[in-house]
């Protein structure tokens, strides 16, 4: 057994700084993109629509199916393709591991996220809709200023729970050899052959984050439940 | 589109044979991590309800760390710090143990470890889910705790979490891709292998992607029918007519806050 230096962490924070920062940026790209199509593709099941409904279910039954790491190895070997027949000359666009990640985190969560929505919009007793038919506000209004408001509300602390996973899930992206936290501490790891500093440093920063996190969620579940309902 | 998987490797092999060793593998850590993960995830889901206030945060912490660390992180510090902190013979031993092994270990015991650390948090979210009068019960009919928790705790908050524990089997077997990390030629790891070889992307990954959804419907169903067979009469079903919709059980279950979604 060698003996520990982390000083060898501290020299590399800067680097490791940049990675965390990546995972973040990853993080919160992966829940606005994701939030945004989850609400859409929970909409598309609430109101049944036709055969977007069976699409949608489709998508969100085979996101949930397999692994996530197989998602990011199709999404890095389609994305260039489909993009290729989008613009229109056939050709594969050379995007990149950076967007790919963008984009299939985006893409991935949205599944995860329209679940947790879609459960919700269950959940919202009846007597809102048909308070908001009394009013006469169109279907839009209804979704926008009385049903979503107390979906997102409800939900919230799983929606926040799932979003701490995302974020720890950012470090698959190591499989695309990115420099996220993880892929920063294993890049100079196997250049200055200190892993077991690096690896446990990334560990400490994880769990750190992760337990900040989860306190805070807890705290939130205590205090932001809608008075008087029933959770 | 899948004959690709019918030629022939350069080992003399059929593509197809590298997908079903990869598929041996992903099924042989799901299960035993499986098993793992079930028996220290019930004990320190207990740990987590007892009077004692050591245990309590003795089980709060396995639970904290394990859940709060990526699985992809755990997997390394398995795999390649642990054996640095050991004594130096004990972390060589380690090193020197045969290559499926020496990879496979690591990942099972990883997998399990962190899949427990959910699963405990199932057990508690169903023990805490029963009424405070069957604890009292038991201490009036002159339980010790342990048999209390032996016959009339456990029995029952088992049996309230499997629609919940369906969203766990579903997180190990996707996790054990994770595997491939540190060197596990599991299904995602065969699948990559193939394309490389054979440029034939769509093909292998198609295959693969296939075989996972077939696993997530095996899976998914084995735990309907565990939970018809244990549910205890006269409490909610789960939605039945949820169709392909694979979380309707686990959102309804009659656990609260039961919904944390899994990946």
């Amino acid at each position: 057994m060698n003996s520990l230096d982390f000083s060898i962490v501290v020299q590399a924070w800067p680097y490791l700084w940049s990675g965390l920062l990546f995972s973040l940026s990853l993080t919160a790209a992966a829940f606005l993109v994701g939030m945004f199509l989850g609400t859409l593709f929970a909409l598309v099941q609430h109101f049944e629509l036709r055969i977007l409904s069976q699409l949608v279910r489709s998508y969100v039954a085979l996101m949930r199916s397999i692994p996530l790491i197989l998602v990011l190895f199709w999404f890095f070997f389609l994305v260039p393709i489909v993009l290729g027949h989008l613009s229109g000359n056939g050709r594969p666009v050379p995007v990149g591991a950076t967007y790919t990640a963008f984009i299939t985190f985006g893409l991935f969560e949205a599944a995860y996220y329209s679940e947790i929505i879609r459960v919700g919009l269950r959940a919202v007793n009846k007597g809102q809709f048909e308070a908001c038919q009394a009013l006469a506000l169109s279907t839009f209004d209804t979704y926008r200023h009385v049903v979503l408001p107390q979906v997102f509300r409800v939900a919230s602390p799983i929606i926040l729970s799932q979003t701490i996973i995302l974020f720890q899930d950012t470090s698959l992206v190591y499989v695309l050899s990115l420099t996220d936290l993880l892929g920063a501490a294993s890049k100079l790891a196997q250049l200055n052959g200190r892993l077991v500093e690096m690896y446990l440093a990334v560990a400490v920063v994880y769990l750190m984050i992760g337990c900040a996190a989860s306190q805070f969620v807890a705290s939130l579940r205590r205090k932001y439940a809608i008075a008087g309902a029933r959770r | 589109m899948f004959t690709v998987l019918l030629e022939k490797t350069v080992d003399g092999q059929r593509y197809i044979d590298w997908l079903v060793s990869g598929l041996g593998w992903t099924l042989a850590l799901a299960f035993f991590g499986w098993w793992i993960a079930f028996a220290i995830g019930v004990v320190v889901g207990i740990g987590r309800t007892v009077q004692n206030p050591f245990l309590r945060a003795l089980a709060r912490l396995y639970v904290e760390i394990f859940r709060n660390i990526p699985v992809l992180v755990q997997m390394f510090l398995w795999y390649f710090v642990l054996p640095e902190l050991l004594p130096t013979t004990m972390g060589d031993w380690i090193k020197q143990i045969p290559p499926p092994w020496g990879t496979f270990l690591p990942a099972l015991w990883c997998l399990g470890l962190y899949t427990a650390a959910r699963i405990a948090e199932q057990v508690r979210a169903g023990i805490e889910a029963l009424p405070r009068g069957q604890d009292e019960a038991a201490a009036a009919l002159g339980l010790s705790g342990y048999l209390a928790y032996r016959h009339i705790i456990l029995p029952q908050a088992l049996r309230l979490i499997v629609p919940s524990l369906t969203s766990e089997v579903m997180g190990i077997y996707k996790n054990t891709s994770v595997a491939l990390t540190i060197g596990v030629m599991e299904l995602t790891a065969q699948a990559r292998q193939i394309s490389d070889a054979t440029f034939q992307t769509f093909a292998a990954f198609g295959a693969a992607t296939l075989i996972y959804l077939a696993l997530a419907l095996i899976a998914y169903q084995t735990m309907m029918l565990i939970d018809k067979a244990v549910r205890i009469p006269g409490t909610a079903p789960g939605r039945e007519a949820g169709g392909s919709d694979f979380d309707a059980v686990k959102l309804e279950s009659p656990v609260p806050n039961g919904m944390e979604v899994v990946k």
